[in-house]
């Protein structure tokens, strides 16, 4: 059953065959025995987790289930939920508890569904393996000794270890895609501006956006069809018509053109992910899709327009975590400027510091023009190779990352190396574009473990319906996607 | 030598709307602390601000008053600093482009002979957020941090270093101070920290072209206060230069206690604010249509109001520009032209004994009370003839201490003037033969007697005969 999708055990839900309370107490009972050594979960709450079941079990009874009622899903530890501690990976938050609930935390409770728990995260959302959130690494469920990815790595090997039936995830330069492309999932970026960002703990504003990672394409639509929607506390939110993003799942692909960016594949990509993904495209052909070639010569650009931008937003962003109204304060210190310093240097980690030291420096006089402003002019042309390359196909394909999952610690120390798992990811949100990442096939690492491949897909602005019809029909003649990792049943 | 001061101003006019700049708190003033503070005010983790469209209308109304562009495509900026009353760690503010562009104001400086008009020009306004306040010594050895006012909608009003005196700095906030009033964005409560000034200071030798390096005096809310504290900074600042000093560009402060400006910090310890786009917020974008909407709500500006009175009532431009000095009074003296009275009698009531009678007890004209219709029911009675203008003070005196209506007070007084023929002609001739002595002046050609004669004969009717008749009878008797 833990293998089911969401479809499925909707299905059964709304069939009477399990309760929710029953399907909630089961993956909560896999979380008892695998959490805490997978540690895919920050925070538990059974008692409020199993009362939203009930109240799930009496929509059901009554009728009024809808396609997501009584499943339970692992949100991101980004997301403020009211009366859940959050804590966004950082010690900053330990203690925090939301006083009030991010838009997803409603939609996913106005639909019925279940909140399984606060799953871990790269501290304030920074990072490509999970490694700098304060409760400690993830494992991947694929092999122990390596990283799920990151940011959202926690709901990654939640999802892959079957910890829940699926998660929320958060992207701002990748971290949806990677991890589910690590842990073998299906994980969708949708474009900028669908999915409200109020309640999401923010990184860098013109980026982050929310979005589902789950088994399947088929869920993904589901979960996408409560995630967007039109948010007035949000003034990025896009207005616009609701779509049914299951309706062009079963459409044939025969016809499609898929944009192969020759910079996706040049040096830099693992041998071993450039055969599985070259495998996927072949399948793809099969499927009646043509192929063509394209370029995005920006590509190479977009990692360090991106460390200058995201930093800078998150140097502001975060200032407001200042020890003054809530979160970490140091309990012993002198004047104000002291009770900041250590508040600050107490409460943040590593790679955040650096970030906010990286974003404060860019956005200093004198250094303005030539790093935000720059950086935000190359953001433009990263965004018109793109707008290029749709005239030419209809979809993009190439692989989400350019290496399978890594040891733990392997690239800790060298975060230019840790920012290169980003390369093909980042210009997607650069660009403000929808981006998903689908299970492919597996490479088999130097100590003999199988380790997923992700195969990306990039789509125009708006594009998901088409996305997740490419994804599913791939689903439909693939099983990569209902693989599990050994050692979790 | 010679020194010409060169002035300019910030001014901070907190807009009237009934919630924040960027959240659906309330802004009313005086709750008890943090009582409207929401999780956005309090700058919780994952809120996000949402523009109130309100104080955008607020903007355009203020952009059209003083004639200025308002720009279709404007940008809210973070400006980052710590402080405690500052939630975010940064203010939303305007910065590269601000929503109001290049305007200008007329002003009046100066009175009588002296007065002279000049043209003050804006440089721009733009939208911000108020921070909150730091409430120090409410706990032993503690501060406290009152957020009810972090997110209050302000407009920042630029000029351009176009003032050369006190007088003119002062001259222009108040009229700026009565414009924001008068288009009705701001409540202009100095106490309350509605209408907060900086003042931008130098000094140059006459004749010359080039700046002098400024110092800026921080947050006046009061004009006596702007007056003294530009007279000492420019005082000071022409010694230390003639004593061959220089100035350091710094923030002041202005002690009334000691009438003195005193550096809180200098160029080299201010802040970098790194200001960059908000990015949690689109660009503001104004169209031709809103910018029509707006103009069509806005009240009859007070230089057309002026000018409409002069050649309506056919009032003088000095009494014109009085009335139009504030909505208020311009608003009253209409209600009184509208309740029947006689245009220039009302205007000259509401200079007069009106607003002498407010100043005297310091209250704004909304305050009156006596109110338009009232003062009109007066002004009739002069009109008509009912009463003599002597005694029409004396009601106004009843009036303003609440004792009843014109009519019932000259009734209960018994101010009635006596316009009776017969009872005159009674009253003449008494006083005829009780004073042969200025007759026979009167007709020895003494034409001061004739005036004397009008006198008693107005005293033995206890003032109540109608001037104009007591001398015309008279003058029959006189044969003169």
């Amino acid at each position: 059953m833990i293998n089911k999708s969401l479809k499925q055990l909707g299905a059964m839900l709304q069939g009477k065959e399990i309760s929710s309370v029953e399907l909630t107490q089961e993956f909560l009972n896999r979380i008892d025995r695998l959490n805490p050594e997978i540690n895919a979960f920050i925070t538990l709450d059974k008692e409020k987790t199993l009362s939203q079941a009930k109240h799930a079990d009496s929509l059901l009874a009554a009728g009024k289930g809808t396609a997501l009622t009584g499943l339970p899903i692992g949100q991101k530890d980004i997301f403020v939920a009211k009366g859940w501690r959050t804590t966004c990976g950082s010690k900053m938050l330990e203690t925090f508890v939301g006083p009030y609930d991010a838009d997803i935390i409603e939609r996913f409770d106005g639909v019925g569904a279940v909140n399984l728990g606060k799953t871990n995260m790269d501290e304030f959302a920074m990072g490509s393996s999970n490694e700098t959130s304060y409760f400690g690494k993830v494992q991947n469920p694929w092999d122990r000794s390596r990283v799920p990815g990151g940011s959202s790595g926690g709901s990654a090997a939640a999802v892959a270890a079957r910890l829940c039936a699926a998660a929320t995830g958060t992207d701002t330069g990748g971290s949806i895609r990677q991890p589910a492309s690590l842990c073998g999932l299906s994980g969708l970026k949708p474009t900028y501006g669908l999915a409200s960002r109020f309640g999401m703990i923010a990184f860098a504003s013109s980026l982050d956006q929310s979005g589902p990672m789950a088994k399947s394409c088929e869920d993904m639509a589901l979960m996408m069809n409560v995630i967007t929607g039109f948010d007035k506390r949000d003034s990025t939110s896009l207005n616009r018509e609701k779509e049914d993003y299951t309706r062009d799942l079963n459409k044939p692909l025969a016809g499609i053109k898929v944009g192969l960016p020759k910079e996706y594949f040049a040096e830099g990509l693992g041998a071993d992910v450039a055969k599985v993904v070259n495998e996927a495209i072949a399948e793809y052909k099969k499927l009646g899709a043509e192929i063509v070639d394209i370029s995005l010569p920006n590509t190479q650009l977009s990692i360090p327009v991106y460390y200058v931008l995201a930093p800078a937003e998150a140097s502001s962003n975060l200032s407001r975590f200042d020890g003054v109204r809530y979160g970490h304060r140091a309990k012993e210190y002198g004047d104000l400027m002291d009770m900041y310093c250590k508040s600050r240097a107490e409460g943040f980690g590593a790679e955040v510091k650096r970030r906010i030291l990286i974003g404060t420096y860019v956005l200093s006089a004198g250094y303005y023009d030539a790093y935000y402003l720059k950086a935000q002019q190359i953001r433009r042309l990263i965004a018109q190779d793109f707008e290029n390359a749709f005239k030419q196909c209809d979809i993009i394909m190439g692989p989400t990352a350019p290496s399978t999952a890594f040891k733990a610690g392997e690239k800790a120390d060298d975060p230019v190396a840790m920012y290169l798992q980003d390369i093909y990811t980042i210009a997607v949100n650069l660009a403000g574009l929808p981006g998903m990442s689908i299970p492919a096939g597996f490479a088999q690492s130097a100590d003999g473990k199988r380790l997923p491949v992700g195969l990306q897909i990039i789509g125009n602005y708006f594009d998901e319906a088409r996305m997740l019809n490419t994804g599913h029909a791939y689903q439909q003649v693939t099983d990569w996607h209902t693989q599990m990792p050994e050692g979790i049943e | 030598m010679e020194w010409e001061v060169v002035i300019g101003l910030e001014t901070h006019t907190q807009l009237q709307t009934k919630t924040k700049i960027f959240s659906g708190a309330s802004t009313a003033f005086g709750s008890e602390p943090n009582t409207q503070a929401c999780v956005v005010s309090l700058a919780l983790p994952g809120v996000l601000p949402v523009l109130n469209q309100e104080a955008v209308k607020c903007a355009i109304k203020f952009g059209l008053a003083v004639n200025a562009e308002i720009a279709p495509r404007s940008v809210f900026a973070r400006k980052n600093y710590f402080y405690p009353d500052l939630p975010k760690g940064y203010q939303i503010s305007q910065y590269e482009l601000p929503v109001v562009g290049k305007g200008s104001m007329t002003i009046q400086v100066g009175s009588g002979d002296k007065a002279y008009e000049k043209v003050i020009n804006i440089t721009r306004a733009h939208l911000e957020e108020d921070a909150g306040k730091s409430v120090h010594g409410a706990q032993e050895g503690m501060s406290g941090i009152d957020l009810n006012r972090a997110g209050t909608p302000l407009l920042e009003i630029v000029t351009e270093p176009d003032m050369r005196s006190a007088a003119e700095a002062v001259a222009y906030a108040k009229k700026l101070h009565d414009l924001v009033q008068w288009i009705g964005i701001c409540d202009g409560n100095m106490q309350e920290g509605s209408f907060r000034c900086d003042v931008n200071v130098s000094v140059r030798p006459k004749g010359s072209d080039k700046l002098g390096t400024r110092r800026e005096i921080k947050n006046l809310n009061s004009f006596k206060f702007m007056q003294q504290a530009i007279e000492y900074e420019t005082s000071w600042q022409i010694e230390t230069l003639e004593d061959g000093g220089t100035i350091q560009q710094a923030t002041v402060l202005f002690n009334p206690d000691t009438g003195e400006t005193r550096a809180m910090r200098s160029k080299e310890e201010a802040n970098d604010y790194r200001y960059f786009p908000d990015p949690d917020l689109l660009p503001l974008a104004i169209s031709e249509s809103d910018i029509g909407a707006v103009k069509a709500e806005m009240p009859e500006l007070p230089e057309a109001m002026k000018a409409r009175f002069e050649a309506q009532y056919g009032l003088a431009h000095y009494d014109a520009n009085a009335l139009t000095s504030s909505r208020g009074t311009a608003d009253y003296f209409v209600a009184t032209v509208d309740a029947g009275s006689d245009a220039k009698l009302a205007a000259n009531w509401v200079m007069g004994s009106v607003s002498a009678k407010l100043n005297a007890e310091d209250k704004e004209i909304s305050e009156s009370p006596i109110s338009p219709s009232a003062l009109a029911s007066l002004i009739k009675r002069i009109q008509d003839g009912t009463i003599s203008n002597n005694a029409a003070k004396q009601v106004f005196e009843a009036m303003w201490a609440g004792e009843g209506d014109a009519d019932s007070i000259i009734e209960s007084k018994g101010l009635k003037q006596v316009s009776d023929s017969g009872a005159i002609e009674a009253i003449v001739d008494e006083v005829l033969a009780a004073n042969a002595a200025m007759v026979e002046e009167f007709k020895a050609g003494k034409e001061k007697a004739f005036n004397a004669l009008v006198g008693q004969a107005m005293k033995a009717s206890k003032g109540k005969a109608n001037p104009a008749q007591v001398n015309e009878i008279l003058k029959k008797k006189l044969g003169a």
